[in-house]
C-alpha cells in the first residue's frame, strides 16, 4: 500500500470514528500540556531565583563566621559561641590586593518612628561599599559616607515605601527618624528597587555598621560582603581572605567563604532536580494517555476484525495491517502533541501577559521530549492490537471470530 | 488452472473433530463454469476458502497455475490472492464508510496500485456493471443487488483469472439474484474461471459442470 493512500485510510478512519479519535486526542493533548506548563513553571521559578541571586554580581565574595564544614575534631570543651567576624577582620580585607570594595553587614528588625508613626523596619548596618557591591543607587539625596568603619555618625539612607509611610509626601530629607532609642538624620532615599536576596530593599533603612552594632549590642558581623576587581583573580583572593582570617583568629579555619558562582550552582542544581521532577510527574499523564490508546485500540481491532479479515482477503498482507493501526496511532498523536503544544504556547503567553514578575517558558527539552513520548508511547501501546489484528486469519476474521484472544 | 491432490481440512470444536473436508482432489481447468452443490455443512464454503487462499487444508497438495501454493508463505498467499482470485461473498463484506467507487477500488489500493493508474480500471468496471450513476453512493444507499454489483466489480478489477463465489445470491429476491447470475455468466464468457456455491438447483444446471459435496467429499 502507498504511503498516500494509508493516509487516506487513516484519516477516513479517523473521521469516521469521531468519538474514539476526540477522546485520544483530548488525552494526548492533555499529557503534552501538562509536560510543558508543569516545566514552564519549574524553569519561570528557576530564572525567577537566580535573577534575585544574580544582583550580587559574579565577583562577590560572601565571608560567613562559622565554619560550615565538619573537620571531625573534638567540639571546644568550653561553652565558646564561634569567634566573630569583626570590623577589624574587614578592614584588613579590605587592605587585601585585589579587593575592591568590603561591605560589614549587621541586619536585625527595629522599631522606626517619625511624628507619632511606628513601624518595625528591617535595619542594615553597612558602609558605603554597601551601595556599590548591591549596585543600589538612590532617587533624593545622597548614599552612607564614606566612613572609617568603626566610626558613628547618626545618619540613614531609607526605602521608598518606608518613605511613604513615614513622610507620606512631605520632604524627607534632613529629617529626624527615631530608631530604637538613638535618632538619625535622613541623608538619602533609596530607588525604587523590589525585594533582592531575601531583602525588600523599598522597606528598609540603612545605617552605619557602628551604629548598628551599638543599637543591637554586638560585636560580631552577621557577614561581609567582598568585591573583588577581576573575575580570575576571584578563586586567589578568596583564598587570601580565608588564609588572612584564620591568621588573624589565632590560626583557627572559623569563618567560611563562598563565592557567588558556587551559590548560584547549588541553587540551580536543585532548581533543575525540581523541574525534572515535575517533568516526571507530568510524564506520567502521558502514561496514562499511552494506556488508553492501548485500551482504545484493542476496542478497535475487536470492532473491525471483519473489515482486518476482509481487507487481508482483499490483498492486505500482514504488515500492511500493522502498518495501518499503527500509522493511526502516530498519526492521532502527533497531531494531538502538536495541538497540545499549541495549546500550552498559548496559556504560557497568557500568564506571561497577567504575572509580569515571572516569565514563564518551557523549555526545548520538554517541548520537543513531550511530542516525542507522547508519539512513541502511541507506536508503543497500539503495537499489541496492531500485532493482534495482523495475525487473524482473513477467513476466521470475516466470520467475526477472533482466533487468539489476548487480554 | 487448478489441481487439487488429497485436501483434508479439519476442525476442533471442543474434543470433537469436524472433517470439513475429506481427501478432495480435483482439476479445474482455465474458463470452467462450475456449481458447487450439496446440503449444509457439506463442505462447500471451506472448500471454496481454500481455493481462494482465505484458508488453509491441513494435508494436500493445492497447484495453481503451475505454483504449489499450499508450501506458500502468508505474504505470498497474499500476493498470489490479489492477482489471481476474485472473491465475492454472500453478505458482500463491502466496507460502510466507503463508496462505491472507493469500495471497487480498495484492492488495488491495498496491492500498491499508485492512483493515477486505478482512476481508469475503476472507470472501466463501473461501465460495465452498470454502476456509474451510483459510483458515490456508500452501501448503505444502495440496494442488494446494487451491493453485489460493486462486491463483483472489487472482486474482477485486478483482473483475476478466477472468480469464486459463495452462494452470491443468497440474500438477493430472484429477480435481483437472475441479475447477478447474468452478470457472473458474462465475464466466465469473457474467459475467468468461475465457481459458484449454491442451493437452487436450477441455477446449478446453468453451470457446465457440477460439483456435489457430502461430508466433505465430491461425490
Ligand atoms: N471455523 C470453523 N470452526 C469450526 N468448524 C467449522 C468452521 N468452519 C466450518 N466448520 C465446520 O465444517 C463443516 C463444513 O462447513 P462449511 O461452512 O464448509 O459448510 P457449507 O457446505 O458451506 O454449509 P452451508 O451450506 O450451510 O454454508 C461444518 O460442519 C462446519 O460446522
Ligand atoms: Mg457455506
Amino acid at each position: 500500500m502507498l504511503w498516500p493512500d494509508i493516509v487516506g485510510f487513516i484519516t477516513h478512519v479517523l473521521s469516521r470514528h469521531r468519538f474514539r479519535t476526540i477522546v485520544l486526542w483530548v488525552a494526548i493533548a492533555i499529557g503534552v500540556v501538562a509536560v510543558n506548563l508543569l516545566t514552564a513553571l519549574g524553569e519561570g521559578a528557576k530564572s525567577y531565583v537566580l535573577k534575585e541571586f544574580n544582583v550580587l554580581g559574579r565577583n562577590t565574595l560572601i565571608v560567613l563566621p562559622g565554619k560550615k564544614e565538619t573537620t571531625g575534631g573534638m567540639p571546644p570543651i568550653t561553652g565558646e559561641s564561634p569567634r566573630p567576624l569583626t570590623l577589624k577582620d574587614a578592614t584588613s580585607v579590605s587592605r587585601l590586593s585585589g579587593v575592591n570594595a568590603v561591605a560589614p553587614i549587621v541586619v536585625g528588625n527595629l522599631e522606626a518612628s517619625y511624628a507619632g508613626k511606628i513601624r518595625e523596619v528591617l535595619t542594615v548596618g553597612s558602609s558605603r561599599d554597601f551601595f556599590i557591591i548591591r549596585q543600589l543607587n538612590v532617587a533624593q539625596g545622597q548614599m552612607l559616607p564614606v566612613l572609617d568603619l568603626d566610626k558613628s555618625e547618626a545618619v540613614c539612607v531609607i526605602g521608598n515605601k518606608l518613605r511613604k509611610e513615614l513622610f507620606k509626601n512631605e520632604p524627607a530629607l534632613g529629617q529626624w527618624i527615631r530608631l530604637a532609642d538613638s535618632r538619625f538624620r535622613v541623608i538619602g532615599v533609596l530607588k525604587k528597587g523590589g525585594t533582592s536576596f531575601g531583602f525588600d530593599m523599598d522597606d528598609v533603612i540603612i545605617i552605619p555598621v557602628a551604629n548598628a552594632q551599638s543599637l543591637f549590642n554586638v560585636d560580631g558581623l552577621f557577614r561581609l560582603f567582598t568585591e573583588v576587581r577581576i573575575y580570575q583573580e576571584l578563586d586567589s583572593v578568596k583564598r587570601a581572605i580565608a588564609e588572612l582570617l584564620k591568621e588573624r583568629h589565632e590560626g583557627e579555619e572559623d569563618v567560611t567563604v563562598i563565592s557567588q558562582d558556587a551559590m548560584l550552582s547549588s541553587v540551580q542544581e536543585i532548581l533543575d532536580t525540581l523541574t525534572i521532577a515535575v517533568a516526571g510527574i507530568a510524564s506520567i499523564s502521558m502514561l496514562v494517555a499511552g494506556i488508553l490508546i492501548m485500551n482504545m485500540m484493542m476496542i478497535t481491532v475487536s470492532q473491525r476484525v471483519k473489515e482486518i479479515g476482509l481487507l487481508k482477503a482483499l490483498g492486505a498482507t500482514s504488515s500492511t495491517v500493522r502498518v495501518l493501526f499503527l500509522c493511526e496511532a502516530g498519526l492521532i498523536a502527533t497531531m494531538a502533541s502538536v495541538s497540545g503544544l499549541l495549546l500550552s504556547y498559548l496559556i504560557i503567553l497568557f500568564a506571561n501577559m497577567y504575572f509580569s514578575e515571572i516569565q514563564f517558558h518551557s523549555p526545548w527539552w520538554a517541548q520537543c521530549g513531550s511530542i516525542l513520548l507522547a508519539i512513541l508511547f502511541a507506536l508503543v501501546f497500539s503495537w499489541l492490537p496492531a500485532q493482534r489484528a495482523s495475525t487473524l486469519s482473513p477467513v476466521e476474521a470475516l466470520q467475526g471470530k477472533q482466533q487468539k484472544e489476548i487480554v | 488452472m487448478i489441481e487439487l491432490s488429497h485436501l483434508d481440512k479439519r476442525f476442533q470444536i471442543g474434543d470433537q473433530t469436524v472433517h470439513a473436508l475429506d481427501d478432495v482432489s480435483l482439476r479445474i481447468e482455465q474458463g470452467e463454469y462450475i456449481a458447487v452443490m450439496g446440503p449444509s455443512g457439506s463442505g462447500k464454503s471451506t472448500l471454496m476458502n481454500i481455493l481462494g487462499l482465505l484458508d488453509r487444508a491441513n494435508s494436500g497438495d493445492y497447484v495453481l497455475d503451475g505454483i504449489n501454493v499450499s508450501k506458500l508463505n502468508e505474504a505470498e498467499r497474499t500476493r498470489v490472492r490479489s492477482e489471481k482470485i476474485g472473491f465475492v461473498f454472500q453478505s458482500y463484506h463491502l466496507v460502510p464508510r466507503l463508496t462505491a467507487r472507493e469500495n471497487i477500488e480498495l484492492p488495488m489500493m491495498l496491492s500498491g496500485v499508485p492512483a493515477k493508474k486505478r482512476k481508469q480500471k475503476v472507470d472501466d468496471v463501473l461501465n460495465k456493471l452498470e454502476l456509474m450513476d451510483r459510483a458515490h453512493h456508500s452501501p448503505n444507499q444502495l440496494s442488494g443487488g446494487q451491493r453485489q454489483r460493486v462486491a463483483i466489480g472489487r472482486a474482477i478489477v485486478m483482473k483475476p483469472s478466477i472468480l469464486l463465489a459463495d452462494e452470491p445470491t443468497g440474500n438477493l429476491d430472484s429477480k435481483s439474484g437472475e441479475g447477478v447470475t447474468k452478470l457472473l455468466e458474462s465475464l466466465n464468457a469473457e474467459g475467468i474461471t468461475l465457481m459458484v456455491v449454491t442451493h437452487d438447483p436450477t441455477l446449478g444446471d446453468r453451470a457446465q459442470r457440477q460439483l456435489n459435496m457430502l461430508d466433505g467429499r465430491i461425490v
